[in-house]
This record gives C-alpha cells, structure tokens and sequence, in this order.
C-alpha cells in the first residue's frame, strides 16, 4: 500500500527546467531519504509527488494507479512541513482531527485515532492547548499525528526537523524511524544533512540540479560513491579528494579517501606535512594537516587521545583498500 | 533600549504634548460641551466652558425634529453593507493573488489603487444618469454599491496585505488534510486572517461612514445618512448651536468611538502597505 | 508556485472583484469622454449634438477656470505645507517619552474621525462666526475687531478646516515611520558625536523621507477632490471655487453636462499625473 513510482517526470518553471526527465521507483515499506544541497530540486521533487505542483510532463503513480492528474488530497499521502503547517487558531485536538474532519470520520472514530496517536506520540496532556503553547519539539509531534491518523498510503517529510536545536533534532530523528518501523508505511523524507539521510534511510537518493546522482542504501553510497559529487556528499567529515599527479599515480583523474581511512603517523608515512587546526570531539580528534605538494589541507581522523599540535611534522598513509577513483568525468573508476 | 530621561525633561514633554492635544482636539470637545447647553448660553458672550445648567434637552429636540434614527439607520446599513460586501467579493480575489500570484498580480493590484484616484466629480453626471435609469437614486442599494466599489480597492489591498504575512504552507496542508478551496478558506484562511479582516472592516467602516461626495450628490430624503443630516444644517437652523453641537455628536460619536480602537492599522491601510 | 487548478481557480475567484472594478471605471469613464464632445443641458433641450473640443475650449477659457485652479492649488499646497511640517514636528514629540502618551495619540487622531460636513460646520458656526463665534470672543477678548472669516479670509479658513482634519492622518503616518527607526542608528550616531540636530537632518528626516512623500501623495489625490467642506462653508463663493467645485457647479448646479464633463476629464489628467508618482513608490514596495 504505498509503492510511488515516476517516469520521466519533469518540472519547469517557466524557461527553467527544475528537474529534467526522472524515473524513481519507491517501494512499499521503504525508508527513502532525498539528500541534496539547498536549491538541487528535492523538494520541488516531494511536492511534485504530493500534488502540490503540477508536473510539467512524465507520469506518477501511486501503487500502480495513475495519479498524475489526482489532487493532493486524494492521493492518499500525509505530509510534513518544514514550518510544520499547524493551523493556529485551533487546538492539538483539532489539528489532528483536521484531515478526519474533511474526510468525514465518524467522531467516535476521530477520537479513537487521536488518542491512539496522541499515546503514541506523548501529546496526551497537550490536546487542549494551541499549537503556540507548544515547544519546537511537541509542534513537530502534532505536525506528525495529524499525518498518522489519516492513514495514508505514504508519509511525505519536507525537511521537518531544520527548525529544531540540535539536541531536538537527534531526538526527534530517533522517534521519526522508531515510527517507521512501527508502522511500516513508505516515507519519503526530504533533507540537506547527508546525518539524517545516512541514520535513518533504507534508501537514499541523492540529487544535484534536478538529476539523480545516486540511489542506493547508505552503506552502498558510503562504500562506492557513482561519482566526485556523491563521494563528497556522503559521509562527515568529507572525503578528501585530490586531482594532479598524486591522482595519476592511481591512474586516475581525481582520488578520494576518507578522514578515517588515513593513518596518522610523527615518524613515516607516503605524505608529510604539518598539522593545522585540530578539532577535539573527545572520541575522535578531526587534525586538518596541510602536505607538501596538495593545495588543499586533508582532514585526517584519529583517536580521541592523540597528543598532536599545531605545527607538529607528521606522516599520513591512505588506505589503498579503501581508495576511490573517479576518471576525467568525475565517475566511479571500477 | 531607551534610556532614563529625567523627570523634569518627561513633565516637559508631558505638558507641552498634552497642551497640544488638547488644543487639537478642542472643536470636538467644544461640540460635545455645547451639546449640553442651552441654546441662550451656546452663544453667550463671554463663552461659558463648564459651568452651565448641563440639559438634554437638544438631543431630544434633535431626534424629534429631523428624524435621527431614520439617518443614523442610513448610515448603519450603508456603511455596513458595502464593507462587508465588499470583503465578500475580495476575500477570493485577496487570496488569489497572495497565493497563487502571476506575473499580472503586481499589475492588477496597481490598477485596482489607480481605480481609487479617479476624481469622483469627473464621472458625477453619468453615476448620476445611471442611477435614475436603473433607478436606484436616493436609494440605500444604490450607495450600497457605489461605496462598495469605492473602497473595493482599499479592502482587497489590505486584506491581500494580511494574506501575504500568512504562510503558504498552512494552506498546502490543508490542501493535504483534504480540504476544498472552499472549506481551506472557510476553516483555516479566514480564522487565521480574522485580525486583519477585523481591521479591514473597520477602516471601511469609517471610510464609508464618513464620505461626502456620493451620499449628499446620490441621496434626498429616503436614503440620506448622518452626512446629509449634518449638511441641513448648513442653513438657517445651524444658528442654533446648541441643537447643531447635538446633532454633530450624535453622528461623529459612533466613528470616533470605532476609530479610536482601529488606530494600529489605520496606517498600513491607509498607505496601502508603504508605510508599516 | 501552485498546481494548473489553483491558478486556474484563482482566476476564477479573482474575476468578480476584477470585473467590478473595471466596469466601475470605464463606464462613467466613457460617459464622461462622450458628453464631453456634446452639447448636452438636460434641462434646455438636453442633447443638442457634436460640437467637438469646443466644452474644452470654453471650460478654460471661461473666467471661472483660472482662478479655480489657482484655489485648487493655495488649497492643496497649503494644507500639505501645513500638515506635512506640523505633522513631523507632532510625530517627534509624541515619539518622547511622556506621561498618558496613548490618551495624547488619540487625542491628536479623533479630528480624522470626523465626518467633513460636521467639522466644516462646527468651524464654520461656532469657530468662525464673526458674531457669536468663538475666534470672535476671542478678538474682541483682545480688543480686536472681529474678522467675518468665511468672507475675508476665505482661503485662510478653508485651508485651517481642512488642515485641522489631515494634520492627524500626517502625524500618525509620520509616527509609525520614526517608530520603525532603528534606534541603534541613533546611538551610533551619538557615539559618532553627532548633535541632536545633525541626527534629526541626517538620520531621521532621511528616514522619514518616504513616509512624507507617501504623505504627499495620498493627501493630494484626496485633497485635489474636497467638496464637503466648501459645500457647507462658501458654496464656492469669496474665491473658494476650486476645480471640483467649479465641475460640480456646471454639471449640477447649471446642468451643462458638456462643459462640466469636459472639466471632469480635465480632473481626471491632472489626478492621474499625481496618481503614476503614488503608483511607482507603492509598486516598489510590492517587489520588496
């Protein structure tokens, strides 16, 4: 009850193409993740699926039905807003009962679902009060019960936690999977932070300027970026990568290793250079060490204790299991 | 952060800003103190300001004599009706262009304010030969609509200006939740909009009560509100100021009050949103 | 940003305010154009055919025009003198800090609510009046002859009835506007040494710039059209006869529909010259 697939799906603004062609299957069940920097189209992309915005050309449907032509409200999918949409002239209790209302729900059952989904989601002792009484975190919990008690076919997330304190945010992500799990239900969640694309994804799909950089699930896309772009993307802190003759000793156009993919070493190594800014998480230290003969510093991760500072004269050894290459083109180098 | 002022400094400001208050607002207060007079002390020389035997007597002499409900009512239906006509009629037309604006939108809503300049003496002759025709002159309906259209531009300026500060997309998840045009309007727009659609109606109100142009030109003795009330005395009977002080607080006292609580919004309405 | 059905129903929810609108000013607007052109009395003869620009010709030619235009003008400048100055000078003192500054406001505002037939007949009965008036007591107070001031002073007074019912729509709008003024602008200049009066005329007059011509502009548009309070006070008469007045006179009081029609087109140019200056700054602050 929720598969979305679209082919050759379009968008234009006027003169502007926002999405060229795209075909995206998304199954029943999944977990599927839109990453991308701001303006590539991810939510041009979920409001298209939404019916939100007419598709230019290309078709959508919604376990297997045609839905390209169907209005927002009949296409069976609940969505979440970035600013989370609460209507604030009424109470949580009338927030969720919103979609249910229009739907026509017998009231009794109204009431069975909000109490169901206010148990489920801790809104209990909150029913009464405005959305303006509520904290960043609980108005993010109203914005999904009303999704819940509609049932629907598919949960659509556009950015939902970029308003909420960091703290918040790894909370709420916590409570956004326990959910899917629960319920099983195709959710599409639009974000920025390759974080919450990695943690919480059973698919990811990665896009630039409209176009599909890469599907697949976070190890895949960790494991084996399609292209410079994805290699980038993916993974924090980001993979170092590196063009000139360093790369050409791999037979490659541009190289790229990971933070935690160097070895660090004061006495001998492939690289020297000399330690910049070092970051300290307490678990890991971040050193940003700038080689002889790269443009660019490398970040290099190393164990939370390392006695190392700036200035210091250090090695680093890359990992050539882990190496990617990637030709002219900037794709993957098998 | 303001700073402390001395005292001395606030008393000045204090006496010097109420000095002039109340020398602005002294015709009003003069009016309403001479309402209460006599007609012999309403003219007696030296002026009296407060001590006067205080009577009721000419609001009662005024009600009888020229019929102050029947124009009071006038002014009530006309300027009611057409304000809330008018937001009827530019609820819809608001929400288009703040929601679903095009590139003519600018456009539109310049045209709609260009509307409101045009001089009212210029078109006098054929509103007044299209009343007679469609025969509606010296009628309630008549100026109903004239006034109506009048400040049509100024209703559906502010209440597009309202509609703009109202997030899109509350209406995307209304949309969503399964909501008709109609019921996103009825159930989460106007709700949502309620202040400024309060103060909307308020402005018009008062903008319609007090327009002198089309209600003394389209009306005679049927219709004519407060404006043409005031207007008769113009003549002989205005010597009796006493009677012509109640008669004046009786039709400015209801807007004042109206306008004394519409103050905050009168500007952005006024200006058409340039000045906030 | 929206679906081919939300805009094709915004056309649809637009039309009637839309279609109002556009009959509202093109039909009288027609009219006016069409009588224009004609001689019409209704009352001698009513259409009495095409006589080309020769209503044009005759309402600026004839002896009334001149002197109406020059009424219109002492008028409307007049009063945008006063208002604007006074208007700025109400607004900086009701931005002190000060004891009962709301009762104060609204105070300065009521005049606004007023309707003009009323405050033109307060000021011209009990202010006015050169035997039981107010400004009489006064003058006589003082040992002075009173003035007759409808007659002797005609302008004068219309511009002071007139001036008294704006100077709070200035003030208010002048208010907001040093309301919204930064006040760290202030305190930087402070610190930057500036006297009080160099921070009023480069800060806060610059900042109140826009505010002042929007001010300008919307007090002109209404101010080109007074008709209550000459109706109630001169009916036109000691020099008073301003262009609205002079057009209302011919078309109802003499019923020469031509002439005056010719007149009103007249009006209509001379509001529209005023009316693309509002339009510009308005449309600029729409794209912000």
């Amino acid at each position: 009850m929720g598969q979305i697939k679209l082919e050759s799906v379009t968008k234009s603004f006027g003169p502007v193409e926002v999405i060229p062609p795209l075909d995206l299957t998304i199954e029943d069940g999944e977990f599927t993740v839109f990453v991308g920097p701001s303006g590539c189209g991810k939510s041009t992309l979920l409001r298209l699926i939404a019916g939100l915005e007419d598709i230019t050309s290309g078709k959508i449907s919604i376990d297997g039905q045609d839905a390209t032509h169907v209005p927002p409200a009949k296409r069976g999918l609940a969505m979440v807003f970035q600013s989370y949409a609460l209507y604030p002239h009424m109470s949580v209790r009338k927030n969720i009962a919103f979609p249910m209302k229009m739907a026509g729900v017998p009231v009794e059952e109204q009431n069975r679902r909000i109490e169901a989904a206010a148990a489920a989601l801790n809104l209990t002792d909150y029913l009464d009060r405005r959305p303006g009484q509520l904290s960043g975190g609980q108005r993010q919990r109203v914005a999904i019960g009303r999704a819940i008690v509609r049932e629907p076919g598919a949960f659509l997330f556009d950015e939902p936690l970029s308003n909420l304190d960091a703290a918040l945010r790894v909370g709420m992500r916590l409570e956004i999977s326990e959910l899917h799990k629960r319920l099983k239900t195709t959710m599409i969640y639009v974000t920025h932070d390759q974080v919450e694309a990695m943690t919480m994804a059973d698919k990811i799909v990665v896009l630039q300027a409209g176009v599909i950089e890469q599907v697949g699930s976070p190890l895949e896309l960790y494991r084996a970026p399609r292209n410079v772009f994805v290699a980038g993307f993916i993974g924090s802190p980001k993979m170092n990568l590196l063009t000139g003759p360093e790369a050409a000793k791999h037979n490659a156009h541009t190289i790229g290793t990971r933070p935690e993919h160097i070895a660090i070493s004061q006495t001998e190594g492939t690289w020297s250079g000399t330690i910049g800014v070092s970051e300290h998480l307490g678990s890991d230290t971040f050193f940003h060490v700038k080689c002889d003969g790269f443009d660019d510093p490398l970040t290099v991760r190393a164990g939370g204790e390392v006695a190392l500072k700036y200035g210091d004269k250090v090695f680093l050894t890359p990992d050539l299991t882990q190496l990617h290459r990637f030709d002219a083109q900037g794709l993957r180098i098998a | 952060m303001a700073r402390a002022v001395t005292p001395q400094r606030k008393a000045l400001n204090t006496a010097i800003a109420w000095g002039i208050g109340l020398l602005i607002f002294f015709p009003i207060l003069w009016t309403i103190l001479t309402s209460f007079k006599t007609e012999a002390q309403a003219i007696s020389d030296p002026p009296v300001f407060l001590f006067f035997d205080w009577t009721l007597e000419n609001y009662s002499v005024v009600q009888e004599r020229s019929d102050y409900m029947r124009f009071l009512w006038n002014s009530v239906i006309i300027a009611g009706g057409s304000t809330i006509l008018g937001i009827i009629i530019a609820i819809p037309a608001a929400w288009s262009m703040a929601f679903v604006p095009s590139k003519r939108t600018k456009d539109i809503l310049l045209w709609m304010l260009s509307t409101k300049m045009l001089p009212a003496v210029g078109v006098l002759y054929p509103i007044y030969l299209i009343f007679i025709r469609m025969g509606i002159l010296d009628t309630r309906m008549g100026l109903v609509v004239v006034l109506m259209l009048i400040n049509l531009p100024i209703i559906v300026w502010m209440l597009y200006t309202y509609f703009r500060e109202i997030p899109g997309e509350i209406l995307e998840a209304a949309r969503m939740d399964g909501a008709s045009l109609k019921e996103e309007i009825l159930y989460v727009l106007t709700p949502m909009a309620m202040p400024g659609i309060a103060s909307t109606l308020l402005l018009n109100i008062i903008l319609a009560w007090n327009e002198a142009f089309w209600t003394l030109n389209l009306t005679a003795a049927k219709a004519a509100p407060l404006t043409a009330f005031i207007a008769s005395y113009s003549s002989p009977e205005g010597l009796f100021y006493a009677k012509l002080s109640a008669a004046s607080t009786m039709a400015i006292a209801p807007i004042l009050i109206l306008g004394w609580f519409s103050q905050k919004q009168l500007v952005s309405g006024l200006t058409f949103g340039a000045v906030k | 940003m929206a679906t081919q059905h939300s805009r094709s129903a915004a056309r649809i929810m637009m039309a009637p305010a839309v279609i109002l609108l556009l009959g509202w000013m093109l039909v009288p607007l027609l009219m006016t154009l069409w009588f224009s052109f004609k001689k019409y009395l209704p009352l001698r003869g009513g259409d009495l055919g095409w006589v080309g620009f020769d209503n044009y010709v005759r309402f600026i030619s004839s002896s009334s025009f001149w002197p109406s235009i020059q009424a219109t003008l002492i008028i409307v400048g007049g009063v945008l003198a006063i208002t604007i100055i006074f208007g700025v000078l109400l607004a900086i003192l009701l931005n002190q800090p000060m004891w009962g500054q709301g009762i104060v406001r609204i105070l300065v505002i009521a005049p606004f609510f007023v309707m003009p037939t009323v405050s033109a007949l307060v000021w011209k009965n009990m202010f006015m009046d050169p035997v039981n008036g107010l400004f009489a007591h006064l003058w006589k107070f003082f040992g002075a002859e009173p003035i007759s001031w409808l007659s002797e002073a005609s302008l004068q007074s219309i511009i002071l009835i007139v001036s008294w019912q704006w100077l709070p729509f200035a003030t208010l709008i002048l208010l907001t506007a040093i309301q919204s003024l930064d006040s760290e602008q202030l305190e930087a200049a402070e610190m930057d040494g500036a006297s009080p009066l160099s921070r009023f005329g480069y800060i806060t007059l610059p900042h109140l710039s826009r505010a002042i011509t929007v001010v300008l502009l919307i007090q002109t548009i209404f101010l080109l059209s007074i008709f209550a309070e000459i109706f109630v006070t001169t009916q036109g008469a000691f020099g008073t006869k301003t262009l609205t007045y002079l057009i209302y006179q011919r078309v109802l009081e003499s019923q020469n529909v031509g002439l005056g029609s010719a007149g009103g087109v007249y009006a209509i140019i001379l509001a529209n010259i005023v009316a693309i200056f509002l339009m510009r700054i308005v449309g600029k602050n729409l794209d912000a």
